[in-house]
């Protein structure tokens, strides 16, 4: 049977768009790729394959500094991923009930840490904390990461709010329900599966920044990025591949876990979270 | 408290949004224990506010609602011997219809054991026995609107308030509904008050009907008082279908009224109460007939020529000119398969009713 000429729509049959497809799959994914396979790489040096092996994970795990650096992250990630998360929900969901004078204003304004250079936000953290005599450290890293996650938060949730029937509110206030029962049986269900994903967008963002990061860390407190790109200076080993692609894997687990449920949440209301 | 006290007074109540919306204006109703009460009135017109300030979703900007026998100003919605079937049906999506239906029972702290018993109860009086493990997003509308119901009559409420409850479905689908409605009240004696904008709804499950305009209750009757005796133009052409004519008063003789109607002359009418310069007569279209000779006497009549003939089926329209000018409509019965047919476009007829059916409307 002869095949049909593909129609004007049907882009994906056509061999030009074919190759378009295919080149920016290499460009996008190439050098993730390569990093991966030669974190694998028996050989010191990253230009040649020399066989299969796990030895720089083994020796990468054994490097203190880089395993304290990767401890750091996720300490860092842990306590800002659940400040931002509570406080960013807070409000969002304070943004989708209440009315109030400049709402509009602060609406905008909370975008803003979303919207802004990276770099502008690290130097006027730096300017901050050295304006307080606030030395530092852990600390600082993290507060600043509770300032950067937070707006992402609020706005997810404020997001899964705006589809919410304020009716069933009522319907259970109605049914007998004090405001704080109402909240627990009705709203938080409702809301939850934004909650999760703005934590795990949190978390994500937390763990892979660098810009502020490098702003706002002390000596001896760095991050795993950070980590990475001080080695990276010396010489790209194998061990920064096997660090990065551990990185990537957990970046990746934590994206894809947020858009299932954002889909989920998405799709079928009755999500019994 | 004696028993023939009314469950709900609403007492000059007046609610203003924002300072400047005036939605529901200065209402007073009387409702009695165990009555089928409809709010009716063009959108807009003020009944859901009205009726969540009874649910106490809103609060009065004056005046009292008084729920049997106790003043409701500062009594939260949780608090309140009455409950509601909201128009979006409000069905929590994350329970089972079970667990919908147990919610206000659990929240208010009645036992498991009791709920176990009431929850399939409550489902088997709104036909959803076995229906408990559903979620709700597998539900069509109309299920989804027996578990709001059920859910609310769960709670054995002194009233249920019911908003625009009907709207959302089929025809087929409403018209059953609002049999079972009325034979659920029936069965379960509770008061129900139904917000509806449509009248043949509001007509066919209420005792008695508030008919409202612009945030006013207009009139307050039962179903065929109503329908026959209108108390003005707006009520008149709201409920059913209705011809108006311009005509002015010329003399009371005893209890009848002498009215010049124009393009046809005077008629005597029997009308109770007073009435003087211009006012408007109405006759329901199906209490119009249509005659090739002249009828007797006792009856309004004149000549006018056909305009329209529209076919119904059961029903035809047939659309009046008179001498002035001046629109009427006659719905008659299509008795015989050539009823329709036989009144020709452009010919000559006499139109008539009994004097009596006349209504005088003064505002
Ligand atoms: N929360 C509110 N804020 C301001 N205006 C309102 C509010 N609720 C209702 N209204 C106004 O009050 C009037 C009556 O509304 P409503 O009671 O919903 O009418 P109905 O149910 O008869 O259609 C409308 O003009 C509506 O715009
Ligand atoms: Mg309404």
């Amino acid at each position: 049977m002869k095949k049909a000429r593909p129609t004007p729509l049907e882009y994906t049959r056509k061999r030009w768009f074919q190759l378009v497809m295919l080149f920016n799959f290499i460009f996008l994914y190439f050098p993730i790729v390569a990093l991966v396979a030669f974190s694998f790489n028996n050989s010191r040096r990253n230009i040649t394959w020399n066989g299969f092996t796990f030895k720089y994970y083994v020796k990468a795990f054994h490097n203190e500094s880089l395993f304290d650096a990767f401890l750091n992250s996720l300490i860092v990630a842990g306590i800002s991923t659940v400040v931002s998360t509570i406080l960013g929900a807070m409000l969002g969901l304070a943004l989708y009930r209440f009315k109030f004078p400049a709402k509009n204003a602060f609406d905008g304004w909370i975008h803003l840490p979303i919207i802004i250079p990276e770099i502008c936000m690290g130097v006027a953290m730096l300017a901050f904390f050295s304006r307080l005599n606030i030395t530092l450290g852990l600390f600082t890293i993290t507060v600043s990461h509770i300032a950067f996650s937070l707006p992402f938060v609020a706005v997810v949730v404020r997001a899964r709010m705006a589809g919410f029937d304020h009716s069933l509110e009522e319907a259970a206030r109605d049914l007998g329900a004090n405001q704080w029962q109402t909240f627990k049986d009705v709203t938080l269900p409702y809301m939850m599966p934004g909650v999760v994903a703005g934590a795990l967008l949190a978390l994500t963002l937390s763990l892979d920044d660098f810009v502020i990061t490098f702003f706002t860390s002390g000596p001896g407190s760095t991050t795993l990025p950070i980590k990475i790109f001080s080695m990276v200076r010396f010489s790209v080993t194998p061990e920064v591949n096997a660090a990065s692609t551990v990185l990537i894997v957990i970046t990746l687990i934590l994206s894809v876990g947020t858009m299932v449920i954002q889909a989920r949440g998405g799709k079928d209301k009755g999500l019994p979270i | 408290m004696t028993s023939n006290q009314p469950i709900i007074r609403i007492q000059s109540v007046t609610k203003i949004f924002n300072r400047t919306v005036t939605a529901v204006d200065d209402v007073s109703l009387d409702i009695a224990a165990g009555e089928f009460f409809a709010l009716l009135g063009p959108s807009g017109c003020g009944k859901t506010t009205l009726l969540r300030m009874i649910a106490g979703f809103e609060n009065p900007t004056t005046g009292r609602i008084v729920v049997d026998g106790q003043d409701m100003q500062g009594v939260d919605p949780n608090h309140r011997p009455v409950n509601m079937v909201f128009q979006s049906y409000a069905v929590f999506p994350h329970m089972t219809v079970a667990k919908n239906v147990a919610y206000g029972l659990k929240v208010t702290g009645v036992a498991n054991s009791e709920i176990q018993k009431m929850v399939p109860e409550a489902l088997q009086l709104v036909k959803l026995g076995g229906f408990e493990h559903r979620m709700p997003h597998q539900l069509s509308g109309g299920q989804q609107q027996r578990v709001s119901l059920a859910r609310a009559l769960v709670k054995k409420p002194k009233v249920l308030l019911l908003d625009e409850p009907l709207s959302a479905l089929d025809a087929k689908l409403r018209e059953a509904m609002q049999i079972e409605l009325v034979n659920l009240q029936k069965s379960v004696g509770i008061t129900f008050i139904i917000v509806t904008h449509s009248q043949s709804e509001a007509l066919s499950v209420a005792d008695r009907i508030a008919v409202m305009k612009d945030g006013q209750v207009k009139q307050v009757a039962d179903p065929l008082a109503l329908y026959e005796k209108p108390n003005s133009q707006f009520c008149a052409d709201f409920i059913g279908k209705i011809n108006q004519l311009e005509a002015e008063v010329a003399g009371v003789e005893g209890k009848n009224l002498v009215v010049d109607i124009r393009g046809v002359g005077k008629v005597v009418i029997p009308h109770e109460g007073h009435a003087e310069g211009r006012v408007s007569l109405a006759i329901r279209p199906e209490k119009v007939e249509l005659n090739a000779h002249e009828p007797g006497d006792e009856r309004v009549k004149f000549l006018s020529k056909v305009a329209n003939v529209v076919y119904y089926g059961s029903t035809s329209q047939v659309f009046l000119e008179n001498a002035a000018g001046d629109q009427l409509m006659a719905e008659i019965r299509n008795r015989e398969s050539n009823t329709a047919t036989s009144i020709l476009i452009g010919s000559e007829v006499w139109v008539s009713w009994k004097a009596a059916d006349t209504l005088v409307l003064t505002e």
